[in-house]
């Protein structure tokens, strides 16, 4: 189920393409908005809306890294691991969220309110090291800043 | 040098900044002329594609064909993720008219009806900063029917991807668009002929879009003579990782790498500020990591250009520069982008969905000194099998920074083989179950 505006929004999209198919990815991520996380039941509710077989939905949620297979804690942070962020030290900072949080990458904390995750390159290379959380990208970070903005993530 | 795509200009991602500063009139100027004009003054300006491959853009745009019963489509790439480039993001931050502007008028040029610009999912704080530029540009009448009361109609539509670095890939950005995983197709049939829905389309990046409307503003003849006369026109460079400034700098083409990075006082730009503790520099990637890796004792001299790094055996890439300093562990450095091509190896071809695999088990052999003396020779041998093997050149970007690690710092594998006479037991945990 997807909300009404989310469903008004799915038909001005549908008007941007010859067919419902590419409207997927928006109605996935609508999905996984007001869901936290995409089950079988949101992948055939997509693939009803979009005029797609389940099992090909069920093929592109699989294919694309951001959709959550499973549901994850109120706030995902998704750490850049790759190599402009290691070479600014982003292992120190895996390290302190590890020590913090009290999981490894991959976890969610036990109160759900942290899922830690490693990520691939980001594109914020020059404001390394960095992690994401939801659409907000934190950069530039040292042990101090992650402390700040761990505390401001209720 | 004057900063053309982005210009010091407080708000200019505003509509009003814009076009108080010139902003659209290139468009209009453009739907004055006839769309071979267009495409001619493209052609003449020698712009050469910032995504990678330099391919001349107006070459490409003349590869659509001029009557067909059709839809043409434009599509605009910006779903960069290679490691090491970041430049697309601040167009959408700083000047999101300018890449509009540029995508108008190249859709005139080649009688494009619908405009897509993809970017990449994680950039849904850009997307919705572009989104806003294009609500602006369309309710002022530059997108949409009957564009400035001329005969020209297009619509400009951005689609958000899901976490793909294969996406970036044209035909695989096709693929994804059309609702599908991202598989990159086989070449030919070329976009032009069978793009998207199997019409004619048109793939540009970003940064190249947004050089058009300065080549119309300049004329081709003065833009062709900004930077090096093969390779023209501003360049956006990303410089990271050991350098006191990193980000990204406006340059003109055929800048000194060894200026990039430490400045150059006599024109006033200080740039990457240098090496932090005055460090030596080991190795450089200039552009993105799938460009061949240097070694910093052969930098001198050489320029930030298509044929300044092919002659330094490397390549410009989307000007996505690397610095490392001297205490850089490359063993880790090459491990881990090589875990990267594995993890965003679509899986279609074997060499590279197995290869990339197995070149990371082996390094990890390597950063956990458990390999030995043959592991070097086994390594170059899966890497030049993936090389050309593979659809799409994911599997060249995987295997061409292992190929000229190997090359050039041979010596740093040697150190890294098994202490033990081979009779250490391996740690290293087994790839499949390594990730994910």
């Amino acid at each position: 189920m997807l909300s009404e505006q989310n469903l008004k929004k799915i038909e001005e999209l549908k008007t941007h393409y010859p067919n419902p198919r590419p409207v997927v990815l928006a109605a996935l991520w609508m999905w996984q908005d007001e869901h936290g996380w995409i089950s079988e039941e949101g992948m055939k509710y997509v693939a009803g809306l979009v005029n797609m077989p389940p099992h090909e939905v069920y093929g592109i949620v699989t294919f694309y890294t951001m959709f959550n297979r499973k549901p994850v804690g109120r706030h995902k942070i998704e750490v850049c691991t790759n190599v402009s962020c290691m070479l600014r030290n982003s292992d120190k900072i895996v390290k302190h969220l590890e020590n913090r949080l009290n999981v490894k990458m991959g976890e969610t904390t036990p109160d759900n309110r942290f899922t830690l995750v490693e990520a691939e390159c980001l594109g914020a290379c020059g404001y390394a090291p960095m992690l994401q959380c939801g659409d907000e990208y934190y950069e530039n970070l040292d042990e101090a800043k992650v402390d700040r903005i761990l505390s401001e993530l209720k | 040098m004057e900063k053309l795509i982005l210009p010091n200009i407080p708000d200019l991602h505003k509509l009003d900044v814009y076009e108080a500063n010139g902003g659209y009139q290139m468009l209009r100027k453009a739907l004055g002329m006839k769309p071979e004009e267009v495409t001619d003054e493209v052609k003449k300006s020698n712009l050469r594609g910032r995504g990678g491959a330099c391919f001349p853009t107006g070459l490409k745009w003349t590869f659509m064909p001029k009557n067909s019963d059709k839809p043409k489509y434009l599509c605009i790439n910006g779903d960069e993720s290679e490691p090491g480039t970041f430049k697309d993001r601040q167009i959408f931050e700083d000047n999101p008219h300018l890449m509009i502007e540029g995508g108008l008028i190249a859709a005139y040029a080649m009688g494009v009806q619908t405009i897509y610009l993809y970017i990449r999912g994680e950039y849904n704080k850009w997307i919705k900063m572009v989104q806003r530029a294009v609500d602006d540009a369309y309710a002022k009448g530059y997108i949409g029917k009957n564009i400035l009361g001329s005969n020209f109609s297009t619509n400009f539509y951005i689609h958000r991807g899901a976490g793909a670095y294969i996406c970036g890939e044209e035909s695989a950005l096709m693929n994804s668009l059309e609702g599908e995983r991202g598989y990159p197709r086989v070449k030919p049939p070329f976009p032009a002929q069978f793009g998207l829905w199997g019409c004619p389309t048109t793939i540009n990046n970003v940064e190249t879009i947004a050089n058009v409307p300065l080549i119309l503003r300049m004329g081709w003849e003065a833009y062709s003579k900004i930077g090096h006369p093969k390779h023209p026109g501003p360049i956006l460079v990303g410089i990271s990782g050991h350098v006191n400034a990193p980000g990204v700098y406006e340059v003109p083409t055929g800048v000194l790498i060894t200026d990039l990075i430490y400045g150059n006082p006599s024109i006033g730009e200080k740039y990457g500020r240098g090496v932090p503790g005055n460090k030596k520099i080991k190795a450089i990637i200039p552009g993105g990591s799938s460009t061949m890796i240097m070694r910093g004792d052969a930098i001198e001299g050489v320029t930030m250009d298509a044929d300044g790094l092919k002659a330094a055996g490397s390549s410009v890439g989307t000007a996505g520069l690397i610095v490392m300093d001297e205490d850089t562990d490359l063993i880790r450095v090459i491990t881990r982008i090589t875990k990267f091509y594995y993890h965003e190896s679509c899986g279609q071809c074997t060499p590279c969905r197995e290869g990339t695999g197995w070149m990371f088990k082996i390094l990890k052999r390597f950063e956990n000194r458990e390999a030995t003396m043959e592991d070097i020779d086994l390594l170059l041998d899966v890497a030049n099998n993936i090389e050309g093997n593979t659809i799409c050149a994911l599997g060249d970007a995987a295997a061409w920074p292992v190929q000229s690690m190997i090359k050039r710092f041979r010596d740093e594998f040697e150190k890294r083989v098994m202490k033990s006479n081979g009779t250490a037991k391996r740690k290293s945990p087994d790839i499949v179950h390594a990730l994910r």
